[in-house]
């Protein structure tokens, strides 16, 4: 018996294989990252804690939703494409208007003492209505804060708010900025209390 | 022209193919470190919503999903048109969230347990019913920090 020489190994089925294999991936992966509203729930009030104080009417700006996906907004019939207009103007409030939100000289890091408006927008949504209906009206508010501090920021620093909020992680200066233009254009939205909370289970 | 035609019958040399496994490897393991597996089959509906003013979420590590909808047509023979809500694998009852929520605290390290984002998503057709209930119950077990998932869009519809 002679030495027999040792063949090479054939690689040329290695391609196919790593082809099958990257096909595998490329099917079962996700690139999407999740995207959304962000909200924040209040906390359950512990249950020694005195009533709320009373608010007056004229700070409150009060949603409701029907069952059919209507809008009522502050007492008035209102299709949701209106609705940013209508919130952009109650939180911006005006001066020496009765039926617009009070002020409150607030001192702000940044702004110095400025007349911050006493606004909140009450949101009061049926069981029936769609989630459709519900989010287009959480993002209309939301758009209509995001203009205001767009716009705010714009006039005070010579720039955008989105901008600010890009730079606030890396610097300092951003980031200040970044918190006196929200703390000018507080973000006020409270969803009414639905009646089962606290109740028998 | 006679000139060219005259050397003709020279064949094409073949393209070398021999890196080409290496640069299938390449992507390969692109894929392979990119990849992340779909934890959850869906069992529900899920159309998300278009919004605006859509954010993205930072860390996919912190966050927690919650799917609520019509169960998708092969399931609906056996559990019905209502609209349910899918927690991991299986459906799941508003009952079952404070546990869901525990688990999920569980899985993440201790520092990280209070910035868990619950991500809701919710089919478009749902009404907002069972969505309270969630949010209710979310609200009693301190998960507080809710996203609602939608696509981004250019310009609302009415």
């Amino acid at each position: 018996m002679g030495k027999r020489e040792v063949s090479e190994i054939n690689a040329g089925s290695m391609a196919d294989i790593a082809f099958l294999l990257l096909i595998f991936f490329l099917v079962t992966t996700t690139m999407d990252t999740d995207k959304g509203l962000i909200r924040k729930l209040p906390e359950i009030p512990p249950a020694d804690q005195p009533p709320p104080p009373k608010i007056k009417q004229r700070n409150i700006l009060e949603i409701l939703v029907n069952a059919n996906d209507q809008l009522l907004v502050g007492g008035e019939y209102m299709q949701v494409t209106e609705l940013r207009e209508r919130a952009k103007v109650f939180i911006r409030s005006e001066v020496g208007n009765p039926v617009m939100p009070e002020y409150k000289e607030t001192e702000i890091p940044g702004l110095g003492v400025v007349e911050v408006s006493k606004q909140i927008i009450s949101l009061q949504n049926d069981n029936g209505t769609s989630y459709e209906m519900y989010i287009k009206v959480q993002n209309e508010l939301v758009a209509a804060y995001n203009e205001l501090r767009n716009e705010f920021a714009q006039q005070k620093f010579n720039k955008p708010f989105t901008e600010l909020a890009q730079k606030a992680g890396s610097s300092d200066a951003a980031k200040e900025k970044w918190r006196a233009v929200k703390a000018f254009y507080p973000q006020r939205i409270s969803e009414a209390e639905p009646k089962k909370v606290g109740g028998p289970e | 022209m006679g000139k060219f035609r005259k050397k003709g019958s020279r064949s094409l040399p073949a393209v070398n193919t021999a890196s080409l496994p290496d640069i299938v490897f390449m992507l390969l393991f692109f894929f392979m470190v990119t990849t992340v597996m779909r934890e959850t089959s869906l069992k529900v509906e899920n159309t998300t919503p278009k919004a605006t003013e859509v954010s993205k979420l930072e860390k996919k590590s912190l966050v927690a999903y919650i799917y609520i909808g019509k169960p998708i047509k092969a399931l609906q023979g056996a559990f019905g048109s209502a609209p349910r809500i899918q927690l991991n694998d299986a459906f799941k009852t508003i009952d079952d969230i404070p546990l869901f929520v525990e688990m999920e605290k569980d899985d993440r390290d201790e520092k990280e347990r209070n910035k868990i984002t619950w991500s809701l998503k919710v089919d478009v057709k749902t009404k907002m019913g069972i969505v309270t209930e969630v949010k209710q119950a979310l609200r009693q077990v301190n998960a507080l920090k809710l996203n609602y998932s939608a696509n981004k869009t250019e310009v609302m519809t009415n």
